[in-house]
């Protein structure tokens, strides 16, 4: 295979790897404060409920996980899907997954909370959607950024579970030439794509610890 | 005009009796000091009158307009949300460890329940802030973090901020406790100030003598009832009961 044949591969899974990426995060960081919320419902089914689905999200592997979302409805229910079902199988798969890991991180980001900051709000007059949103949030995000950066590191590397599905994200691609083409090249550039994706990633996440330290 | 009436006031933790039938008044103008050993129950008080807890049972009128009535059965019916509502703006409260709002700015932590709650325009909220930190000598710190202030910078903040929103009555919930000897001084004189301007004042405290200076009535308690109460003379220098002798006689006087 031609060098740039190959290098033009790549960079389509590259691409496919950022999408399922960018994807994830902006569908499974709002989705896990709604789950969050759920698991600290006072309605016990509720919170019961979303405690066993977290509990299942973080006690099966994230690949199973994947080819449950992907090969279920068909042998389960009988469904045919589209095409493009492969691709919305992942991110399905991928954003139920971080969705309940996040929601674990606000949870323990919201408990941490001091009461007096609700009791002092209450006695100013803030309502409780406005004691959230002004008052709590934005304390609750400079507390959870650490392990939240953790978390989207982790979801670089794991983008690469998708070849359990075949979707050919960057690692798949990868292992596809390398077999084909009996060569490692592709792994390596493979291994330098995802180092050099998280080094930006981690910056941005530094950035932004950096921004929220204007206050303790 | 009565400010704050409570009576029969009744509050339980579990089993535990915390509050047993206490009965108050507070006129306009007045300064009231709560004092009493720790767990006797005052700091409970306040904070069922600023409505941080709930009655068991008890009425808690400010300004004539209940927010608590009795029902017959003995139980505590609380006003609809919208009275409440209304009824909360009558006081407000300083807390023992300050609480203020640490991502907020002095200048914001003083203006943002004007400008997000009572929609006040901006213009007229920095003005009402500005000027009270003013009042509180905090003029060069308007913009300055909570983190970047002393305790007693900070006590003067939430004073300011529980200041802005215009009170009829204000709270005090232990307000030096958090603080070094050395910074008490500067809320008492902040208090003392307020007092001179005739703003009606609740105060739970454990200084004695700046009780008996600055309250024109003060109430003992202890295990969950007032035990004496009366002019600050009366009570702190020729105290009638043995309880609160007892308590007396550790603070020197």
């Amino acid at each position: 295979m031609d060098w740039s044949v190959m290098l033009l591969k790549l960079a389509e899974g590259m691409l496919k790897s950022v999408e399922i990426f960018t994807l994830t995060l902006l569908l499974s960081l709002p989705l896990g404060l709604f789950v969050a919320f759920g698991r600290m419902s006072k309605n016990i089914l509720i919170r019961n409920i979303i405690k066993f689905y977290i509990s299942i999200m973080r006690g099966t592997p994230l690949m199973l996980q994947l080819m449950v979302v992907y090969f279920g409805p068909y042998y389960i229910f009988g469904l045919t899907l589209p095409r493009g079902y492969r691709f919305w199988a992942v991110i399905i798969g991928f954003v139920l997954n971080y969705a309940a890991y996040f929601a674990e991180i606000y949870r323990a980001g919201i408990e941490s909370m001091p009461l007096g900051q609700y009791e002092a709000a209450k006695v100013l007059g803030y309502n409780q959607s406005q004691t959230f949103m002004r008052i709590i949030l934005p304390q609750v995000i400079k507390r959870i950024l650490p392990p939240v950066t953790n978390e989207v590191i982790t979801l670089i590397k794991d983008t690469s579970l998708a070849f359990a599905i075949g979707e050919f994200e960057m690692f798949t691609t990868a292992r596809a030439i390398a077999s084909a083409e009996s060569t490692v090249t592709p792994y390596i550039a493979a291994g330098i794509f995802y180092y050099v994706f998280n080094y930006i990633v981690a910056g941005a996440m530094e950035w932004c610890e950096k921004k929220m330290s204007y206050f303790r | 005009m009565k400010y704050l009436e409570i009576k029969n006031l009744r509050k339980s933790f579990g089993g535990l009796t915390v509050i047993k039938d206490i009965s108050l008044t507070v006129e306009e103008g007045e300064v009231v000091a709560i004092i009493g050993p720790s767990g006797s129950g005052k700091s409970t008080l306040l904070r069922c009158a600023t409505m941080l807890e709930t009655m068991d049972s008890g009425e808690l009128i400010y300004l004539g307009e209940h927010a608590v009535k009795t029902n017959a059965e003995g139980k505590a019916v609380y006003a609809p949300p919208k009275q409440l509502k209304k009824i909360q703006r009558y006081y407000s409260l300083v807390f023992q460890d300050f609480n203020l709002f640490p991502h907020f700015t002095v200048l914001k932590n003083v203006t943002d329940a004007l400008i997000t709650i009572q929609k006040m325009s901006k213009a007229e909220a920095l003005a009402i802030g500005r000027e009270l930190l003013q009042k509180m000598s905090l003029s060069d710190k308007e913009d300055a973090y909570p983190y970047q202030l002393s305790g007693g910078q900070q006590q003067r903040v939430s004073i300011a901020r529980a200041l802005a929103l215009s009170p009829k009555v204000l709270f005090f919930d232990e307000p030096t406790s958090a603080l070094d000897p050395e910074l008490t001084g500067e809320i008492l004189k902040v208090i003392r100030d307020l007092a001179a301007e005739q703003m009606t004042m609740v105060i739970v405290t454990h200084e004695m003598s700046f009780a008996r200076d600055v309250a024109d009535y003060i109430i003992f308690m202890d295990g969950g009832v007032i035990v004496e109460e009366g002019l600050p003379e009366q009570v702190i220098n020729n105290p009638q009961n043995e309880r609160t002798r007892a308590f007396l006689s550790r603070f020197e006087r």
